[in-house]
């Protein structure tokens, strides 16, 4: 184990140290196709498909960093390294304090519940506890606009109040280092403000941040600093602005 | 420059199987809940399918093995017999059944959140626990009817029994859960061992009819089933107050149960180990 330096200004809160991800790509889903194949002489053996390729980088305390780079450049990829839905093949990743990512809200949804046991429900698979949910529960509803609905069934909302409850939730978790990952397309116009605003009060408070977005004035509104991914190899680490020109050329 | 002291930091995914679930039993408790209050969303009868489907099941059991087969002679109270040894067999294929998809069916959960994943495979086998309750409500009415007396000792006989059934499923379940999610074929293959296990088990007939066929050493390993250990201690519960005589126990049923203890226990180490292993893709294999 080497030791690692640190980069970074405050004491970081997010590592990811020489990290690699590979899927495999299979070409054969079962014995009979993979018989076939064989005869056919076509490639029955699964390819690795390498996603992160030796990526470094290190996130302050209070720091907030975007992730860029076109689609399939690897950048949910490394999100999921590190709330550690994925495990990296290479590298290691470390992380500090809590940590909880607005990673496609209403993953733990139920359709046939209703509003209110849905909160109570993602509010704990987001590691909250029962009192912590019910003292914020009214600013969960309230936040979300969803008003007397939260007692139907969440398969009779419509799509975008289902995300606005989803991130409502998501967004009232006490956490110390927050994951965003295209999230901040949710609902209207003025409930995107709404959100990009209640993110920079987190901030602010002194929440360390990883975003991706695809929207360059997001995150200008939202980081300082900017990582690139191209191909799964880091090609830029800096300024905000920066980044994104360089993202654009 | 100094190298950062990592003794503060977490490494993401790596849990400490089931111990964490202590740690989240609020969360445990929500999801056994949306189980059961999800089950019989939309239909009218509810919770009433929880009676009828045993008893259907012990209706049909009843009439072509006893009253066709004529194996009920023999043995006393046969329905009372036959009926507390189908709980167990009952309570054993659904929560090793629910176990085994629970990676799967919790699949959108599993993909995006980390969590402790063991919690899919507890919460089922929790849900299936509950669904047992009505079917050992109906058990205790008719044991009650016939004039069953109970004591502290066939109490606690039954109790071992629902433990013993619980921790091979919880064993089984996380072995072939941690394996459903790359290969299928997993399912089918439990499939095959719910459909076997009713008969492995002196359920439709006594075990001492498996002694007058088998060769002892097979009559062993028989017995050394946990589920047949846990049929027996129903029957020890139930049955036996309520019959005059009855065929017995074999001579060393004790070391039966300890080997049968002791294969609970192997089963829910391996159980967790291969869980473990095949956890490191569920995100990517699903």
């Amino acid at each position: 184990m080497t030791a690692i330096l640190p980069t970074t200004s405050t004491r970081p809160a997010i590592i990811v140290d020489h990290v690699s991800k590979r899927f495999l790509k299979r070409n054969t889903h079962s014995m009979k196709e993979a018989f076939i194949s064989w005869t056919k002489g076509k490639k029955v053996k699964s390819d690795t498909f390498t996603a992160l390729d030796d990526v470094s980088f290190q996130v302050g305390e209070g720091e907030s960093v975007a992730v860029l780079g076109l689609n399939g450049s690897g950048k949910s990829t490394t999100l999921k390294l590190i709330s550690g839905v994925l495990e990296p093949d290479g590298g290691r990743v470390f992380t500090r304090g809590r940590v909880a990512g607005l990673i496609e809200v209403g993953a733990g949804f139920h359709p046939e519940l209703s509003g209110r046991e849905n909160v109570y429900l993602n509010a704990a698979i987001l590691g909250m506890e029962e009192k912590e949910t019910q003292e914020r529960f009214d600013d969960i509803v309230a936040f979300s606009e969803i008003g007397e609905f939260i007692d139907q069934e969440v398969k009779h909302y419509s799509s975008g109040m289902f995300m606005r409850l989803a991130f409502s939730v998501a967004i009232h978790v006490d956490l110390d280092v927050l994951l965003v990952d295209e999230v901040l397309s949710v609902g209207d116009a003025p409930f995107r403000a709404k959100c990009v605003s209640k993110i920079k009060e987190l901030t602010e408070r002194g929440v360390t941040m990883l975003v991706v977005s695809h929207s360059s004035e997001t995150v200008k509104q939202l980081c300082h600093r900017g990582i690139v991914i191209n191909r799964g190899k880091k090609i830029f680490d800096g300024d905000i602005d920066e980044a994104v020109a360089y993202l654009e050329n | 420059m100094t190298a950062i002291d990592l003794s503060d930091f977490d490494v993401p995914g790596r849990g400490r199987g089931l111990l964490d679930v202590l740690r989240w039993r609020y969360l445990l408790k929500l999801i056994v809940r949306k189980g059961t209050a999800t089950r019989y969303r939309n239909s009218v009868l509810g919770w009433t399918w929880s009676y009828v489907k045993p008893g259907v099941q012990f209706l049909v059991y009843f009439l072509v093995m006893g009253v066709v087969l004529g194996l009920n002679r023999g043995i006393e109270n046969f329905p009372v017999y036959l009926f507390s040894g189908i709980v167990a067999v009952n309570l054993f294929n659904e929560a090793f059944g629910n176990a085994t998809t629970s990676i799967v069916e919790n699949s959108s959960l599993v993909r995006k959140i980390y969590l402790p994943r063991e919690l899919f495979p507890i919460a089922a086998i929790i849900v299936a626990l509950i669904h047992f309750m009505p079917q050992l409500a109906v058990l205790l009415f008719v044991c009650i009817l016939v004039g069953w007396t109970p004591s502290l000792l066939g109490l606690g006989a039954a109790l071992l029994g629902v433990l013993l059934v619980l921790s091979i499923a919880l064993g089984v379940g996380m072995f072939f859960a941690g394996i459903n999610v790359r290969y299928r074929d997993a399912q089918n293959f439990v499939e095959i061992i719910r459909m076997v296990s009713v008969w492995s088990s002196p359920v439709l007939y006594t075990w001492t009819l498996v002694e007058d066929v088998a060769p002892p050493w097979l009559v062993h390993v028989y017995m050394s089933n946990p589920i047949t250990i846990a049929v027996e201690l129903f029957h020890y519960g139930f049955w036996a107050p309520t019959a005059s005589e009855t065929h017995g126990y074999p001579d060393q049923f004790f070391v039966h149960t300890m080997v049968a203890v002791g294969l609970c226990i192997f089963f829910l180490v391996v159980g967790q180990l291969v869980f473990r292993r095949f956890e490191r893709t569920f995100a990517q294999d699903l």
